[in-house]
């Protein structure tokens, strides 16, 4: 089903994880840190992190442009967390010159479920899969979005519900963490689509 | 761990790992105004320690070493979207209170400080905010993840700029889980008692080899080369002190560290990063030191 391999960003934040379930589930992984290896992955999957590093070690490692050119021709893509906010296509109240790719028409707001105290565990149900675990930590919330992007889950945390996994076209964003946890569904998910 | 209205549930210990997760392969900045930790926010720090003096000033200056004005903590959080952290004395858990109170993403139970308590480090699983506790060798890390640590660091010996005891203290952590994962099952109950080690914790990093939760490395960090030296000796992240903002460029070295930290099994990328830098900061030789850091903690 898979059209192997596919790579997860490796630049900073929890890539072992995202390896270690795409491992599991017995395709093929590279750990992603230069503009070569990102050239011959079939998807990829931008783990959590912090946002703003990820970016900056994006333009040093000279992938910030290939990334783009990939995301613009299709490469199908997972980003959970801080890779949510880069795949975004704008940061409500981020940093002056934070950029993203623009790849999926939500506006996000970083920890926009407040700060670290205020980080917690959930059930999600996603459409046609069920219930799955919601970490959620300093997680990004999605606070608007277009026509063009499919909510398969949301949450709400008190002030009426927000999506938590969204699609477009290719490209797949998540505000928890699916890999921090026993169950590899939304990995299943982004998988069946690559 | 807390029930929310909404049946979510925080401060779990997942959440907390989890935070720390979120950090490997990034570097963790000491700064101690709203000016640096922009710097270090720009340079792609994953997250800042707000202090009131990095620790080679605290080894110059003396006297008491305590929590940083709250006042200073809340500028520096106004000033940056990435985590901020904070030094509570060890021991000292009004100062972890007030701390979390203030809602800092991390406490550092922290040996630059002047420990509070003697016997006993904070009983952290109280506490929704997660902890990071420094170590020099795996009996100590163990107990701190028995009191509720989330993250260790290898204490090193802060504000020397000499990363020896860096790699003494990862060294024996590694080794020491090395003998545990070659042990016979019946010689497990004896090590534990040798590394005065919660036995549950001992019997895990026997099984799998590994601590339980994140370990990073911080104490006497100051080059890229530094960076990658202790990445490639099983740190998965780590944190500078003195280091940066005692050097001849500081937000250079800020950049080419975080770097290194990311490309370090790649020499070629921390050659260039290295290149033209400036001085680094000055450094101790040990010998030369009135009081080890390090040996605080119990």
């Amino acid at each position: 089903m898979v059209a192997a391999p596919i790579g997860v960003l490796a630049l900073q934040g929890d890539v072992r994880e995202h390896v270690a379930v795409l491992a599991g589930l017995g395709v093929e992984v590279v750990a992603v840190r230069t503009t070569q290896q990102l050239s011959d992955v079939a998807g990829l999957v931008i783990p959590g992190g912090e946002s703003t590093t990820i970016a900056r070690l994006l333009e040093t490692s000279g992938m910030r442009n290939l990334l783009a050119e990939r995301l613009r021709d299709g490469l199908p893509v997972l980003g959970t967390c801080a890779g949510l906010i880069l795949l975004s296509q704008s940061i409500v109240d981020g940093r002056d010159d934070q950029w993203s790719f623009g790849t999926i028409e939500v506006d996000v707001r970083r920890n926009g479920f407040g700060r670290q105290i205020a980080s917690f565990e959930t059930t999600i149900q996603v459409d046609g899969v069920g219930a799955v675990p919601g970490v959620f930590i300093r997680a990004p919330k999605i606070e608007s979005w277009s026509a063009k992007v499919s909510v398969l889950a949301t949450h709400d945390h008190g002030t009426g519900p927000t999506p938590v996994l969204v699609r477009q076209d290719a490209a797949w964003g998540c505000s928890f963490h699916p890999e921090l946890t026993d169950s590899s569904a939304i990995h299943e998910l982004f998988l069946a689509s690559v | 761990m807390t029930l929310t209205s909404d049946s979510s549930v925080v401060g779990s210990a997942r959440v907390k790992r989890g935070l720390a997760d979120m950090l490997r392969g990034g570097v963790i900045m000491d700064v101690v105004n709203p000016e640096q930790a922009k710097v270090a926010e720009d340079a792609g720090a994953v997250a800042v320690m707000a202090l009131e003096r990095v620790p080679s000033d605290i080894r110059r200056d003396g006297g008491v070493a305590r929590m940083s004005d709250p006042q200073m903590i809340q500028e520096i959080q106004a000033t940056v979207t990435i985590p901020v952290m904070a030094k509570a004395r060890i021991g000292h858990f009004a100062e972890a209170q007030i701390l979390q109170a203030l809602d800092v993403d991390y406490i550092d139970e922290s040996e630059v400080l002047t420990p509070a308590d003697e016997d006993n480090h904070i009983d952290k699983w109280g506490f929704t905010v997660p902890f990071v506790c420094g170590a020099t060798n795996l009996g100590e890390a163990l107990r701190r993840i028995g009191e509720g640590a989330c993250l260790i660091r290898s204490k090193g010996e802060a504000g020397t700029g000499n990363v020896v005891e860096a790699v003494r203290h990862l060294r024996t952590i590694n080794a020491q889980m090395r003998r545990l994962a070659s042990a016979d099952e019946a010689e497990l109950y004896r090590l534990a008692k040798d590394l005065q080690a919660p036995l549950p914790l001992v019997l895990e990093v026997a099984q799998t080899g590994a601590l339980p939760v994140p370990m990073f490395c911080a104490g006497g960090i100051s080059t890229p080369a530094d960076a990658s030296l202790v990445m490639q000796l099983g740190a998965q992240a780590v944190f500078v002190g003195s280091g940066i903002f005692k050097s001849e460029d500081p937000d250079r070295m800020a950049r080419a560290i975080v770097e290194a930290a990311t490309h370090y099994q790649d020499a070629s990328v921390v050659a260039k990063v290295s290149t033209g830098l400036g001085a680094a900061m000055r450094g101790f030789e040990m010998a030369s030191l009135e009081q080890r850091l390090a040996e605080r903690g119990w």
